[in-house]
């Protein structure tokens, strides 16, 4: 099972390597974690995707809560959730693909945002799918460099939450 | 006032009686400060012993215990006592001295990372980073440590916010931690599901573990009890929660437990945990033990609940006033016949020694000593074989069990004996140990000499670490291996070596006179008993 950890924490030194020991320490999954500022500065949130069994799930979530550093933990299944993903991607081109990479960077709504003469960075925000997909699509041309930022997911809108 | 000062000002107004400790210079503007107050300082002879002091006396006065020491190695050799208060929940607030705070992360001198080092043995640490947080951080530390499920906090502070200059000083009057509100109160519709359960009930069981104690609950539980007629087995941790010898308490479960506690587990169709974490050595498989059962689960940690079994009524509280709540209804239950099948498995399942008349049987001395302590003594077991003959054999009228069943740190008994000594002097305190654990701590002789704390040391002697052998001997056919203790120093010369009176038993003659001898007056006594090598537990 996976499950998505929302965790509002204190904006203090220390928080991230405490929550990530607190995986690593109880044999916890990270599949994928993204952290930054909230509206308030002295709040951080950490989007964290884990799997387990019901059982260790429950777990997590009780031993995030008992971290002094976080104020609080919402959770909730993937389809239950909006997420997306960030990704920077460079590749190789030359003349003959260039038109390629231009085909998919339209059809999976992709930006170019960086160009020189043999390399491009592009960009694409999506669900965490569509960037492997997108991954997988470049790989038959030429990666040079990924760079993820990790599924941010907030729970969907529903008026009695 | 500088930090250091501002520092002791806190712990005057937490109404701290002693420190434990080892200085250093990163921690000597503290050690200086306390120079100028009325709190005692006790130069304990090795670190991780500090943390046992301070949890001998947290234990004993219900008030976190305080230690001090230095960086770097002070620091890291704390860790071992931090992480057993850590596992068995006692509170305490350590205090580490740490390098100059613009020199963190280069490596100088006695530099470690503690906060860092500690993090998953500690329920919360802090780097003092502004002298002027000072207050607001000692508040926080005496309060974390001591609410909900207690434990150790760390602060680390560096020598220099020591030395700064602080102008004002005010200890605030309560603790704001928006992310920290531990559940006392039980919810009162699980408490009437439990009422009912138990109505429904023919075979219930409390299983009592250290949270009863540390809830101070042990009244609650013991009229409770006694109202329904319901009987209580205890893990590790909670014995001494109900006397030995009361009618309705059977004794410890777990794989060094009684075979009839064990029993009534198995056969019980309600059992109902108070503070206890259904661990491993306490009950094996839980998932099969609990099948056909009813089980509810009282904790302040709602993350012990169905960690390791799943809990048909889980309450997470204060197990005071839970057990409290619980007892102002009237409960129409009737155990009669269950109670009286225990106490015929009792009969039915004696455990069995056959000791080797040429040596002291461990059992019959511990039973026999308990029975001439003073009824409130304080017994601080260490960790061995020595630890399993004290849990099955001790009798507690109205004292004190101390021990680390979580952790199962060795040494621990005579640091934690010299703390417990410390806060209560007017109650008789036992180490009993092996000549393994002793070993271990046998450096703080110095500090009851140096302090005059009148601990009286029980060395049961097999020249073997015995809790290995014995698994040497049933899992590994009698090869064993790095258990051999035959080095061991002269007991008697140790003693002599600290000013201790000594007595060696040998065997289980005239043992009553031995007894009233040691016992005799209020003052330190280090007595050896040979236990035979190949004895099991």
């Amino acid at each position: 099972m996976r499950r998505i950890f929302s965790v509002l924490v204190e904006n203090r030194s220390g928080v991230l390597s405490k929550v990530a020991g607190l995986f690593s320490r109880r044999s916890f999954n990270i599949d994928s974690l993204a952290v930054g500022e909230t509206d308030e500065k002295a709040v951080s949130l950490m989007t964290i995707l884990s799997s387990g069994t019901e059982q260790t799930l429950e777990q997590i979530e009780k031993q995030l809560n008992k971290k002094l550093d976080v104020i609080k933990v919402k959770t909730f299944d993937e389809d239950k959730a909006i997420s997306r993903e960030l990704m920077l991607i460079k590749v190789k081109y030359n003349k003959g693909n260039r038109r390629e990479i231009m085909e998919i960077c339209e059809v999976m709504k992709a930006q170019i945002v960086d160009m020189s003469e043999h390399l491009m960075i592009l960009q694409i925000c999506d669900t965490p799918e569509k960037i492997s997909l997108m991954i997988s699509l470049l790989q038959q041309i030429s990666i040079v460099e990924v760079a993820r930022t990790g599924t941010l997911a907030l729970q969907k809108c529903m008026e009695d939450s | 006032m500088n930090g250091a000062d501002a520092l002791v000002k806190c712990l005057e107004e937490e109404g701290v009686k002693y420190v434990f400790g080892y200085p250093g210079v990163a921690i000597c503007p503290f050690y200086d400060a306390i120079l100028n107050t009325d709190i005692k300082t006790i130069l304990i002879r090795t670190e991780q012993n500090a943390a046992h002091s301070a949890s001998g006396m947290a234990r004993l006065t219900g008030r976190p215990g305080v230690c001090a020491v230095t960086s770097g190695p002070g620091a890291t050799n704390l860790i071992t006592g931090i992480a057993t208060a850590f596992a068995d929940s006692i509170p305490l607030v350590c205090i580490t001295g740490q390098v100059n705070s613009e020199l963190i992360g280069s490596d100088v001198f006695q530099e470690a990372d503690i906060t860092g080092a500690v993090e998953s043995f500690v329920k919360y640490s802090y780097l003092v980073k502004d002298a002027a947080d000072i207050p607001r951080i000692v508040k926080e530390a005496f309060y974390i440590a001591n609410s909900g499920r207690k434990g150790p906090v760390l602060i680390d502070f560096p020598i220099d916010v020591q030395q700064q200059k602080i102008r004002n000083f005010s200890y605030p009057e309560e603790v704001k931690l928006r992310t920290y509100k531990p559940t006392v109160k039980g919810n009162t519709l699980q408490i009437k599901k439990i009422v009912k359960e138990l109505e429904k009930a023919k075979r219930p069981l409390i299983c009592a573990g250290g949270g009863v104690r540390l809830a101070d609950a042990k009244e609650e539980l013991r009229s409770l009890v006694e109202e329904l007629q319901i009987p209580v087995v205890s893990t590790m941790m909670g014995i001494g929660v109900m006397a030995t010898e009361h009618p309705l308490y059977f004794g410890m479960v777990g794989n060094n437990g009684f075979p009839w506690a064990n029993r009534a587990m198995k056969e019980a169709d309600l059992i109902m945990m108070v503070g206890a974490r259904v661990a491993d050595r306490a009950v094996n498989q839980p998932e099969r033990v609990m099948k056909d059962t009813v089980l509810i689960h009282i904790d302040v940690d709602p993350a012990e609940i169905g960690k390791n079994a799943g809990a048909t009524i889980p309450i997470v509280g204060d197990a005071r006033h839970i057990l409290k709540e619980l007892s102002e209804y009237e409960i129409d239950g009737e155990y009669g016949d269950w109670l009286r099948s225990l106490e015929s498995y009792k009969q039915e399942m004696p455990v069995v020694r056959k000791p080797d008349p040429k040596y002291v049987d461990p059992a019959e001395f511990i039973r026999r000593l308990s029975l001439k302590l003073q009824d409130n003594a304080i017994y601080v077991a260490d960790v061995g074989q020595n630890q399993i003959w004290s849990c099955k054999y001790h009798v507690v009228r109205n004292g004190r069990f101390l021990t680390t069943g979580g952790m199962g740190t060795m040494g621990y008994s005579i640091p934690a004996a010299v703390g417990a000594k410390l806060a209560r002097p007017d109650r008789q305190v036992v180490a009993v140990c092996g000549d393994g654990s002793f070993q271990m701590s046998m450096m703080e002789l110095a500090t009851m000499r140096q302090y005059d704390i009148p601990v009286k040391i029980i060395v049961l002697k097999n020249n073997y670490l015995g809790m290995v052998r014995q698994y040497q001997h049933f899992t590994y056919d009698d090869r064993y291996s790095v258990v051999d203790l035959s080095g061991s120093p002269e007991l008697e010369h140790i003693a002599a070596a600290y000013d201790m009176k000594f007595m060696r038993i040998r065997d289980m003659k005239d043992l009553d006179k031995h007894l009233d001898e040691l016992l005799a007056k209020d003052e330190a006594y280090l007595c050896e008993c040979i236990v035979d090598p190949m004895d099991l537990v």
